[in-house]
């Protein structure tokens, strides 16, 4: 699972990579002007055709935001939530936002309260499928590719949940 | 009150926006030169021997890759349109979002070593099933 956010406080990682990125074109277009040139063409065209569902992206990154905060997420997956708390791992999953180190010392937290460990392992599996984002996967990959993919990795969140379990037991704690 | 709750989500949606911004702009320039600089090499010269192999490339590729999701599907979308497989670059978009070696020390405290470890790997064994079932299901709605 990785961080939503990029290196460094505040998001300032990601600022640092594109200056290093317009570096590497500016050392680029010293070697080969043309090369650059013809790679900003492909930049401006392939942007032009990203930026609507980039738009509709960062809607639902509010609606998402609105509806969901980790103290309901509490709620929802205590110790005997059963095939509801199977639910609302994997909902909260997909809904969460955020960088994933937040989300492990609320797990931490809420494996402490007992959650199970299968809930943890599920809920951290199905982060991988982004619903803001599918809008970007749809555009690149067509919507039957989004959907089958996204029904494997919530398949597979299930499977990888009780696969922990019996791993790990019903309620192990950090070792 | 609730006025309140959107102001916070606004301020919050905007804050995730200029995060994710320069890595956005940052990772299609870097991809626009790639594919421009590489065209034929990506998908002639690493990926397109053996589907496990890309598979394999794919997964263990994004497994140490850091950074936000978006720059998996830019990345993943222009390999696929350079002739990398969909099996390759599925096995990439999985792994990037559920294998997470840069995060491991820091899952590994809070949740357990144990319990990181076998997620982990668990999870890089999904990797390489998933492309798969997946390219498989799609030939088969065909």
């Amino acid at each position: 699972m990785k961080s939503e956010r990029p290196a460094g406080r505040g998001g300032i990682g990601g600022w640092v990579f594109l200056v290093v990125v317009l570096v590497i074109y500016a050392v680029t277009a010293l070697v080969d002007y043309e090369l650059v040139l013809s790679a900003v063409g492909v930049f401006t065209q392939v942007l032009d055709k990203v930026l609507p569902a980039l738009a509709l992206v960062f809607v639902l990154f509010f609606a998402v935001d609105l509806l969901l905060d980790p103290k309901r997420v509490e709620k929802y997956l205590g110790r005997r939530s059963g095939i509801l708390g199977w639910l609302a791992a994997i909902v909260a999953g997909i809904l969460s936002t955020g960088p994933v180190y937040a989300w492990y010392a609320v797990l931490h937290e809420l494996r402490q309260k007992g959650m199970r460990t299968s809930l943890v392992a599920a809920m951290l599996y199905s982060r991988a499928v982004k619903l803001p984002l599918l809008p970007l996967l749809v555009y690149y990959f067509g919507l039957g590719y989004t959907m089958v993919l996204a029904f494997y990795l919530i398949g597979f969140s299930i499977i990888g949940g009780l696969l922990m379990e019996r791993i790990g037991g019903m309620h192990a704690l950090p070792d | 009150m609730l006025e309140q709750r959107l102001k916070q989500s606004a301020r919050k949606t905007l804050r995730t926006f200029i995060t994710i911004l320069p890595i956005f702009v940052g990772m299609l320039l870097l991809t626009s030169l790639a594919v421009t600089l590489l065209p034929e090499q990506i998908s002639a010269g690493l990926f397109g021997r053996h589907d496990l192999i890309d598979v394999l490339l794919g997964a263990s590729a994004g497994s140490v890759a850091a950074g936000h999701p978006v720059a998996s599907y830019i990345l993943g979308g222009e390999l696929l349109a350079e002739g990398v497989s969909l099996l390759a670059v599925t096995a990439l978009i999985v792994s990037w979002v559920t294998v997470g070696v840069v995060q491991l020390p820091a899952e590994a405290l809070l949740l357990g070593r144990r319990f990181a470890i076998c997620r982990n790997l668990m999870c890089f064994l999904f990797a390489i099933m998933i492309p798969f079932l997946t390219v498989y299901t799609l030939q088969l709605m065909e």
